[in-house]
């Protein structure tokens, strides 16, 4: 009686925080995993010459490209579709930052991993940054027709 | 009392979640996504009488606070349903939908009668304390039945971009929530400061889903192997 009654108290008492830590666990993975399906989507997509001439990516995109592809994009008229995207974007490149300088030494591979990942992160902004660009000529054209 | 800011919140939740309705019609997948189209139009009704409720009773009413637990537990009982029906959706070439089904209601049974079972050993305030760790107990259920559907999207080689899109959302939500309502009962002098966070966590869903809708057409396709975080 009185075991059984430990037991549910202490069990009571621990399942918030396992509940806690394995939410955490998941929600770390299933943001990764988002946060990469929103990038594969862009990834088959070209960026024109112009799009590469303004960022400065010549070929493959690099982490150090990410900031400097934001600043041009906030420079544009907001998309009415691509704010949530860009900032969950953002959220993931600062994560794989945190990521690269704290396990980083401890674990080599996870820095080239980290860097590729930081790579598509830049090529998903100069995606967003053409969208914007042919969005903003449309509204100007639209402007220009009226 | 709520404020201005969580009053600003709650409309823009009620309108996001219609918004998700919307989008499905204009796209033409209201049918073909019904159990989570059902779950938006429920969330955007129970918006409503949460509103009515707070406005004839107040916010410091007993009326209010069972409404408010209530309407959430049932919310996420339709949250199931939608998440079976991204289920019947994955497994409908393999015809395993019905055993999934059974198992997901048993589970949601089973849920209902643990946490009585935890619950019953304190004696104080025995009801609110079971909405609270009713909700916190579904959400993680939920949490673990999106992870095992996720597994299964990975295992089948799942490739449609919205189904991807709609388990992967549903797993954000439902692990945020596991995890505030896992602190508000860790830690319930802080539960004050974390009673902001569930109304911003309810517009991600719908944001998600919306994108979802507007982003990707239903013959898109990811290759769902890419999105692992670790590589298969």
């Amino acid at each position: 009686m009185m075991m059984g009654l430990i037991f549910n108290f202490s069990l009571a008492a621990m399942m918030p925080g396992i509940i806690l830590v394995v939410s955490l666990a998941a929600l770390l993975q299933f943001f990764i995993s988002y946060c990469r399906s929103l990038i594969a989507a862009s990834v088959k997509q070209p960026i024109s010459a112009d799009v590469r001439d303004v960022t400065g990516i010549a070929r493959t995109a690099s982490g150090e490209d990410f900031e400097r592809v934001i600043q041009l994009l906030r420079l544009c008229p907001a998309h009415p579709h691509d704010r949530s995207e860009i900032r969950a974007i953002g959220t993931y490149f600062r994560l794989l930052g945190f990521l690269r300088v704290s396990a980083g030494k401890l674990m080599p591979s996870l820095v080239s991993w980290t860097e590729t990942e930081r790579g598509q992160c830049a090529y998903f902004a100069a995606v967003a940054l053409e969208r914007r660009i042919a969005f903003s000529r449309d509204m100007l054209a639209e402007q220009m027709h009226t | 009392m709520p404020g201005p800011l969580d009053y600003c919140i709650w409309v823009l939740c009620t309108l996001l979640e219609a918004g998700v309705v919307v989008c499905a019609l204009t796209r033409g997948s209201f049918r073909r996504y019904l159990t989570l189209n059902m779950y938006m139009a429920a969330s955007v009704a129970m918006s409503v009488g949460r509103y009515f409720v707070l406005s004839h009773y107040g916010f410091n009413s007993n009326q209010y606070f069972y409404f408010y637990y209530y309407s959430d537990a049932i919310l996420t009982i339709c949250l199931y349903f939608a998440l079976m029906g991204l289920y019947s959706i994955v497994f409908e070439e393999l015809g395993a939908g019905t055993y999934v089904r059974a198992f997901s209601m048993l589970l949601l049974g089973g849920t209902a009668l643990f946490t009585y079972a935890v619950v019953h050993q304190a004696q104080d305030r025995m009801v609110t304390r079971y909405v609270a760790e009713m909700s916190q107990n579904l959400y993680f259920v939920g949490l673990v039945l999106t992870y095992v559907l996720w597994g299964a999207v990975l295992k089948l080689r799942e490739t449609r971009a919205r189904v991807v899109q709609f388990v992967l959302s549903l797993g954000i939500y439902f692990s945020l929530y596991a995890a505030n309502y896992a602190l508000c009962n860790l830690y319930p002098n802080v539960g004050p400061l974390l009673s902001y966070l569930p109304p911003i966590i309810g517009t991600l869903l719908p944001v998600a889903w919306s994108y979802a809708y507007l982003r990707f057409d239903e013959d898109a396709r990811f290759a769902p192997a890419r999105l692992a975080v670790i590589p298969r």
